[in-house]
């Protein structure tokens, strides 16, 4: 549009170009200017964190850094052998797992009966759901400790996975409530009247719609339990999930091996994120499909 | 293949509705509803949007529960049952076509869930599908549908049930005009020959008269009138009904008693009830008046011409008064003429209960 205005062979059919172009030209560089802002803020530190794992430890220190990874996997190496974090390992998948089905199994229904019913208290009970993050975990994490460890959950998988688990309920229900809520009743009112029961109409219809975004809000949980690092560092000693194993033995490590172990951390936290993105946005009303 | 969609005829489904109410809170959605549908009978529900409706439809299919009152199909009580064992098909206004099932799935999902042999499924799947021409669309998703299409799809899945009772809420409104004007006449036939009981509910009196054995016109929670669409037409039963019905409107013109059975219309004596002593309201449809040397005195004020009639609106006696005349009339605003009524077609109503006096 700015082409047709300079194009100064034709100066009398248009004398007057539009004044809006240069400000809408400047908005437009500030939009861009802030979003290369904001995407490097997030993925340079990445950057940095991959080139250093695959550096070998010399080159670590050295400054300044070479952008180009030198592709030494000796970090990685180490970590493979390091005594106790397969067991880790271990422990955080299981966490995450047990994570990830408790929270759909009772965020899921309460999802459901947000979106379809009308009940006393429906608007409250919303906002207890959000209240539930309102309380910092360290706050909590003294009388669950004390609690844990006089019903004998203290230091066990289940025990963490229950804590997670309220961290990532209130997630759950408001993902599955707006699922729910995209699914219109008229779907499940053909299935009643087609002969089907409340629960038919929620196996042969519902579900199939809304298995995609279960799945992804499930994955969600997985990577909030994942990631979660005080809870476990307070609430268990033998059975270490990852986060809490490596922030307790690589607080004296070599900087390399903090570098791989952030890595470590990072990676499947990333792939998750990225494989539920559509659903996050969705979440949080940006885009709906 | 004809009369292959008969139901059982042993199988009556005539629907009684007696005495049906519905509160939603504070607000009374439906005042005592009292409403019979034969066997094989075509009602249609017609009334303007929020009106209760769809509501009344609900009730009946059981996806929502009366206040009080009860609902029997077939002779059989039915408002405590689910809507699966009710016998009754549905077409929803958005058509409801599952988006993760294929035409021939949708259409098949109730057989299915009947537990009917493939074979069978595939037969009436087939049937229902070629009897609403969408056999070459089996294989698409709704996603890949148009809003005409979806529409056959819906009510292909209702008949393949081969219900008792078909109901269906606005199945055309969605449409644009001319695929409604099509799918009229289609469901018109299709229905006939499938010979079941149908409810249907619309807001589009154009529809209405032409699908209806019987209308039934809401207004308010109520039903003011239930009868044949040449009768309610004819003979509303009251100011309502006449008003609602008919493009434009039924005129209405202040009547003072002048004698016995004679009242003064806009300055004419015209026959008239003996009975009443009140004020009446004289009431004629704009297609049944003509310009004549006697009639009611009217100043022209717009003048339409609608291609096969004159839409002229006048002044009677400060009442706004519509006629449609022959087109071949040179009319023009200002035009002083007399509109004589067809005696036979003039009605009266009582301005105080709005009902019609004999
Ligand atoms: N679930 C409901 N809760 C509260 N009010 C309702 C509900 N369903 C319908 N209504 C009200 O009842 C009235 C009749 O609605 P409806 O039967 O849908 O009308 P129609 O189908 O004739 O347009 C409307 O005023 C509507 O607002
Ligand atoms: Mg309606």
């Amino acid at each position: 549009m700015t082409h047709a205005s300079m194009a100064a062979p034709a100066p009398k059919t248009e004398p007057n170009p539009t004044p809006v172009t240069p400000v809408r030209n400047s908005g437009r560089y500030l939009y861009a200017a802030t979003v290369i802002l904001l995407c490097a803020w997030v993925l340079v530190p990445l950057y940095f964190l991959l080139v250093n794992t695959l550096s070998s430890p010399e080159q670590v220190s050295t400054f300044p850094k070479s952008f180009i990874p030198e592709f030494d996997l000796g970090s990685l190496q180490f970590f493979a052998g390091f005594q106790g974090i397969l067991n880790a390992l271990k422990n955080s998948i299981i966490v995450a797992s047990m994570t990830m089905v408790m929270s759909i199994l009772f965020g899921a229904p309460a999802g459901y009966a947000l979106s379809r019913f009308e009940f006393r208290g429906k608007e409250t009970f919303r906002v207890l759901i959000l209240l539930t993050r309102a309380f910092p975990l360290p706050l909590l994490a003294l009388p669950l400790a004390v609690l844990f460890i006089r019903t004998g959950l203290d230091d066990t998988t289940f025990g963490l996975a229950l804590v997670h688990t309220t961290l990532a309920l209130p997630f759950a229900v408001l993902i599955t409530f707006s699922l729910f809520s995209g699914i219109p009743v008229e779907l499940e009112e053909a299935a009643w009247t087609l002969g089907c029961t409340r629960f038919t109409a929620f196996t042969k219809v519902v579900l199939p719609l809304i298995l995609p975004g279960i799945t992804a809000s499930a994955i969600f949980a997985f990577v909030i339990s994942w990631n979660e690092v005080f809870a476990a560092a307070v609430l268990t000693i033998e059975n270490r999930t990852l986060t809490a194993f490596l922030l307790q033995t690589l607080g004296e490590a070599p900087l390399h091996l903090k570098f791989a172990g952030g890595f470590i951390l990072v990676v499947p936290a990333l792939i998750f994120i990225f494989a539920v993105r559509k659903y996050l946005f969705s979440m949080w009303g940006i885009a709906n499909r | 293949m004809r009369g292959d969609l008969q139901k059982d005829t042993n199988d009556m489904a005539e629907i009684q509705i007696k005495n049906v109410a519905k509160t939603f809170g504070a607000y009374q959605a439906l005042h005592s509803i009292d409403l019979a549908i034969a066997d094989q009978e075509f009602m249609v529900l017609l009334g303007a949007s929020g009106c209760g409706k769809t509501t009344l439809l609900r009730i009946i299919a059981g996806l929502e529960t009366a206040s009080i009152g009860e609902v029997w199909i077939g002779g059989r009580r039915v408002d405590h049952l689910a809507p699966k064992d009710r016998g009754i098909a549905m077409v929803f206004q958005n058509y409801a076509v599952f988006p993760h099932l294929t035409v021939f799935e949708n259409i098949g999902f109730g057989l299915r869930m009947a537990k009917m042999p493939n074979d069978e499924v595939k037969r009436r799947v087939e049937r229902t599908a070629s009897l609403m021409h969408i056999e070459q669309l089996l294989k698409r998703y709704s996603g890949e549908l148009s809003g005409g299409q979806r529409q056959r799809v819906a009510v292909a899945r209702a008949l393949a049930m081969e219900p008792d009772v078909i109901l269906m809420d606005e199945p055309l409104s969605n449409l644009d005009a001319l695929l409604r004007l099509e799918m009229r006449a289609e469901l018109k036939g299709v229905l006939a020959e499938s010979k079941t009981t149908a409810i249907y509910v619309t807001h589009d009196q154009v529809e209405a008269m032409s699908l209806a054995d019987r209308i039934s016109v809401m207004h308010q929670g109520r039903i003011i009138q239930a009868a044949s669409p040449i009768e309610v037409y004819r003979n509303p039963a009251a100011q309502f009904v006449a008003g609602f019905l008919g493009n434009p409107p039924m005129n209405f013109l202040r009547a003072e008693k002048a004698g016995d059975g004679k009242w003064n219309v806009a300055g004419e004596t015209v026959d008239g009830p003996r009975g009443a002593e009140a004020p009446l309201q004289f009431a004629i449809r704009p297609e049944d008046m003509q310009i004549a040397d006697q009639g009611l005195p009217a100043q022209v004020r717009l003048v339409e011409p609608l291609g096969a009639h004159l839409l002229v609106t006048c002044d009677v006696d400060g009442t706004m008064l519509r006629a449609v005349l022959d087109s071949d009339l040179s009319l023009k605003a200002g035009d002083h003429i007399k509109l004589a009524p067809q005696p036979d077609r003039v009605r009266w109503f009582d301005p105080e209960t709005t009902k019609a006096v004999a």
